[in-house]
């Protein structure tokens, strides 16, 4: 019997309830130990030195003083690394993509190449002794030109980031698909856009920290915020440790959004507690983060969209150009992922995607919430836009009339084998903004804005991705289960609970979980990718059924009669004419029997091999979320200041395991979204990042935005457990083109370049009236 | 290194008395987390930014990154910790939970004492004014709507019966 089925008979009890979250209360209890609340015995200090050259020669480091100083206990540089290179292919992935492959260095060696770039590392008795060793520690540079923009470091005699390769190109990526040329000479109408979108940070509001120790076997043992705890497998390989020598405990994190998918503390925390054999612990600064924790990737992106007159999309052809900084890190991949969704959910038979990424000597870039499949929704759900205005359509008809469905072939030819919900998001959320408000006072226009997008959830095919998970009772009926999932705190842990709860019939007070380590959980890969649900959720799925099916099983033989016939119910086995038997009695025959009171389950996603896109390929992801935001804007036409007055964000997230958990991963998805469209921005001058604190590198606050209307529906055909989708990411993708369409429906401004501040939008409106700049 | 001045420092700690040297530049706030163990209180910024660190300072929200420790001798210190009346949690707290306005939780502690030390003061608040109220206090998680919702049904359902 399928789980669903399962269900079905005996009634959901707890998946779809909106059920709060054992961790919410360990954490307004403040039982929730954070990485840097952790504390050693004869615990030292760790910081890292970092440069303040975007691009020098590092002619000379002289350590001397620094390790002379009365209580530092150790100074670091690359020559003291074991292996200084660190490979950042896909975190915690054991199928390699080769070409994905890149490599920074653990400490700089005879270079830096950006910015805040690690050059040393001291481990010392207090903090204040450990400032004084970076202090003392003697670096001269010899700056060296750098580049900056992705354009001009294609340009021939453009100086070179890396000078082992031959260009600066880091990665390209293509998608072809009938005749682009010949289809847009034959449209109706053809837009054309060019968009901008800049660096931001991940500004969670927990700064990267860890403790690390040689335990008394000998393992080197960290505990540290992090998303993938198979990063283990990294550091032991820098210090030339055997694989099973290194312990990776994830803790709750104060926030990841993919920039704690990096590694960030744990191999300098493993050097340095491997070195001094003492605990040593390291919490970067809230500067420290903002400067050198990789970004999102800024992207130029150059659109052209042909129609008919009935509105039917025929061809588009894009460009993208993406700056990668100056490690490698994670942005084949984010290109991939903006290369194969550059369409948009829309049915588009002619298309030519040509992407590119390129280093230059600015701060990396590598993964962030949405993972290049959201900065491309602000192209192309301008380009509808456009369409719709140049062909007097509805915004809304346009995109139901184009929008994919079941069964179409995306670009790159995969096929869509589940529900596409585009047209019901798209309605849904247009029509949930109301009748239209006036404007609040004078000189304030009133505008509309609507934006659809497609998000992949799970990883690549290529990777063939699993997850496992172990599920057993104990003796008193309780259930336990362990999983390798670390919780980045949008509820990744208690969703598991759930599952397991509502296939054993356990009350959620009955049911608890260890995560996130990697000597102790089974391995479940990353918590990124929007991938946990549908992987761990699914393992775990599988490991309750079967551990149900071995209960049953035994209760059956005591009740004397067959599996089918009997309810699992919290605290005993009943069969319809209401006799019974204690959990706690079947489980102890399972003892006496020998048939086993837990289970070991590994998920397996739908696997593939890497295809030519060049050709047309096939399946690239498991499967989509799809989503619509809709938004109504005030622009004040003197000022250019944009208020952001109504905002609706639905979709289809196939089966709310926990809907509050849902309406909060899209409430906060879109503010920060709103943020991106609106005020974040990591400011650089050749080089030199101008926005190290919180108060000029500026997020949404309270009073920024308003409530997000959270619409959930529920399809049933996602590839999670029950049919859920992943919903972590998606929500972030819509809200800076909803804004830019609306502002556009407000005053007639068209805005190509993130964030949308109010003086561009005031000249535009200048130059609009017939004055000239 | 050189010499710094030291002093000596009293104060009630979440109802219990204290007393510490500490060096006269200290913050309250690394005071409280390095020296006390009172790691319910969390660091954000360590620079009056983000609103993480927040603790009551004789009953009023204040960022303890800002404070220098010797400033609060005398004085009386709250931290999430504290705010357990008779040892069961605060209703606050529970309509926390109940709302769904924990996710990381990181910004959980100064949220819920900033929320805490306002509506005390405005039992009547509104939503608008407590939009104003905890805009000090940054959440990257929840998008804010929930906390709202959280600290208005407190508002609504605790502070209004009594
Ligand atoms: S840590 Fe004090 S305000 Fe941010
Ligand atoms: S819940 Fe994560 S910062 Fe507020």
């Amino acid at each position: 019997m399928s789980a669903r089925e399962v269900l079905e008979r005996v009634g959901w009890r707890v998946v779809g309830k909106p059920v709060p979250r054992h961790d919410a209360w360990d954490k307004v209890l403040a039982r929730t130990a954070y990485a840097a609340d952790w504390e050693m015995p004869g615990m030292l200090v760790g910081k890292v030195l970092r440069s303040l050259h975007p691009s020098a020669r590092i002619v000379r480091l002289d350590t001397e003083r620094a390790r002379s100083l009365p209580g530092v206990v150790a100074v670091l540089t690359a020559r003291d690394v074991p292996r200084n290179t660190l490979w950042t292919d896909v975190p915690g992935q054991t199928t390699e993509v080769g070409p994905l492959r890149a490599k920074v260095h653990v400490l700089a060696e005879e270079r830096v190449r950006y910015q805040g770039e690690p050059v040393a590392l001291v481990a010392a008795e207090s903090e204040e002794l450990a400032e004084e060793a970076l202090r003392a520690i003697e670096v001269e540079y010899d700056p060296v030109p750098g580049v900056f923009d992705p354009q001009e470091a294609l340009s021939p005699g453009a100086p070179l980031v890396h000078s082992d390769s031959k260009s600066n190109l880091l990665a390209r990526w293509t998608v072809r698909t009938g005749d682009v040329r010949g289809a847009l000479a034959r449209a109706d109408v053809v837009v054309e856009g060019t968009y901008r979108t800049q660096f931001v940070d991940h500004a969670y509001l927990e700064p990267e920290a860890g403790v690390a120790w040689v335990d008394s076997d000998g393992v080197l043992t960290i505990r540290v915020a992090t998303q993938v705890i198979e990063h283990f497998r990294d550091v032991a390989d820098v210090l030339g440790l055997p694989h099973n020598k290194v312990r990776v405990i994830g803790t709750y994190l104060g926030g990841g959004f993919g920039g704690k998918e990096d590694v960030t503390v744990e191999v300098f925390l493993g050097l340095l507690a491997w070195v001094t054999r003492r605990p040593v612990k390291m919490v970067w600064t809230r500067q420290e983060s903002l400067l050198a924790r990789p970004k999102r990737h800024p992207f130029v992106m150059r659109y052209r969209t042909g129609a008919l007159r009935t509105g039917e999309l025929v061809a588009q052809e894009v460009e993208l150009l993406a700056d990668a900084g100056a490690y490698a890190f994670l942005s084949a991949l984010v290109l991939l992922y903006a290369s194969t969704t550059a369409c948009g959910p829309y049915r588009v038979p002619n298309v030519a995607v040509d992407a590119q990424v390129v280093y230059t000597n600015n701060p990396p870039t590598s993964a962030m919430r949405g993972f290049g499949a959201m900065q491309v929704v602000f192209a192309y759900e301008q380009q509808m836009d456009r369409l719709a205005r140049e062909l007097g359509m509805d915004p809304v008809e346009l995109r139901v009339r184009n929008g994919l469905r079941k069964g179409d072939r995306l670009p790159i030819g995969q096929v869509l084998e589940t529900h596409v919900a585009l047209p019901e998001v798209a309605r849904r959320a247009w029509q949930a903004l109301g009748p239209a408000q006036p404007p609040s006072g004078p000189h304030l226009r009133v505008g509309r804005g609507l934006a659809c997008n497609l998000q992949p959830y799970g990883r690549i095919v290529w990777l063939h991705d699993w997850a496992s998970a172990w599920v057993g009772f104990e003796m008193d009926g309780s259930v336990l289960i362990r999983a390798g999932v670390p919780d980045v705190g949008a509820g990744q842990a208690s969703s598991l609970c759930q599952i397991a709860g509502e296939v054993l019939g356990v009350p959620l007070d009955r049911v608890s979980i260890h995560v996130s380590d990697s000597a102790l959980t089974p391995l479940a890969g990353t918590t990124t990718a929007t991938r946990q649900l549908m992987m761990s959720g699914n393992a775990v799925l599988r490991a309750a059924t079967e551990l149900r099916e071995h209960v049953l099983r035994v209760a059956a033989q005591l009740l004397e009669t067959t599996p089918v016939e009997l309810q699992l119910d919290g605290h005993e086995v009943r069969t319809p004419d209401g006799r019974c038997v204690s959990l706690v009695r079947v489980l102890r025959e399972c003892a006496r029997v020998g048939v086993p009171r837990s289970a070991f389950a590994t998920y397996h996603a739908p696997a593939g091999d890497p295809i030519d896109l060049d050709r047309g390929g096939g399946r690239v992801f498991p499967d989509f979320t799809y989503g619509a935001h809709a938004t109504e804007v005030e622009v004040d036409t003197e000022t250019g200041a944009i208020r952001v007055r109504r905002y609706v964000a639905c979709h289809d997230v196939g089966q709310a395991i926990n809907p509050q958990s849902v309406e909060g991963q899209i409430q906060g998805g879109a503010v920060m979204g709103i943020g991106y469209a609106l005020m974040e921005r990591v400011i650089l001058d050749a080089g030199n990042n101008q926005t190290t604190s919180f108060s000029t590198y500026l997020i949404p606050t309270s009073m920024d935005v308003p409530d997000v209307i959270p619409l959930v529906l529920e399809s049933g055909e996602g590839m999670g457990p029950f049919g859920a989708r992943g919903i972590g990411e998606p929500p972030v993708g819509p809200p800076a083109a909803a804004i830019a369409n609306a502002v556009y429906d407000a005053v007639g401004v068209r805005v190509t370049e993130l964030p949308i501040r109010s003086e561009a939008v005031a000249r535009a409106l200048y130059e609009l009236a017939g004055h000239n700049g | 290194m050189k010499e710094r001045t030291r002093l000596s420092i009293s104060f009630e700690l979440n109802g219990s008395p204290r007393r510490i040297e500490v060096e006269a530049h200290r913050t309250l706030l690394s005071v409280l987390r390095d020296d006390l163990g009172t790691v319910d209180v969390k660091e954000g910024c360590d620079e009056g930014v983000c609103g993480t660190c927040t603790v009551l300072l004789d009953g009023r929200a204040v960022s303890s990154c800002l404070v220098l420790a010797p400033r609060v001798h005398g004085a009386r210190i709250t931290t999430l910790l504290g705010l357990s009346p008779d040892g069961r949690p605060h209703p606050l707290k529970e309509m926390f939970v109940r709302h769904g306005a924990v996710q990381c939780g990181f910004c959980t502690p100064g949220m819920v004492l900033t929320a805490y030390a306002f509506v005390r003061s405005h039992p009547q608040t509104t939503r608008q004014e407590l939009r104003k109220a905890l805009a000090g206090n940054l959440c990257r998680c929840t998008g804010y709507a929930k906390l709202l919702d959280a600290v208005e049904a407190y508002v609504r359902e605790v502070c209004s019966v009594r």
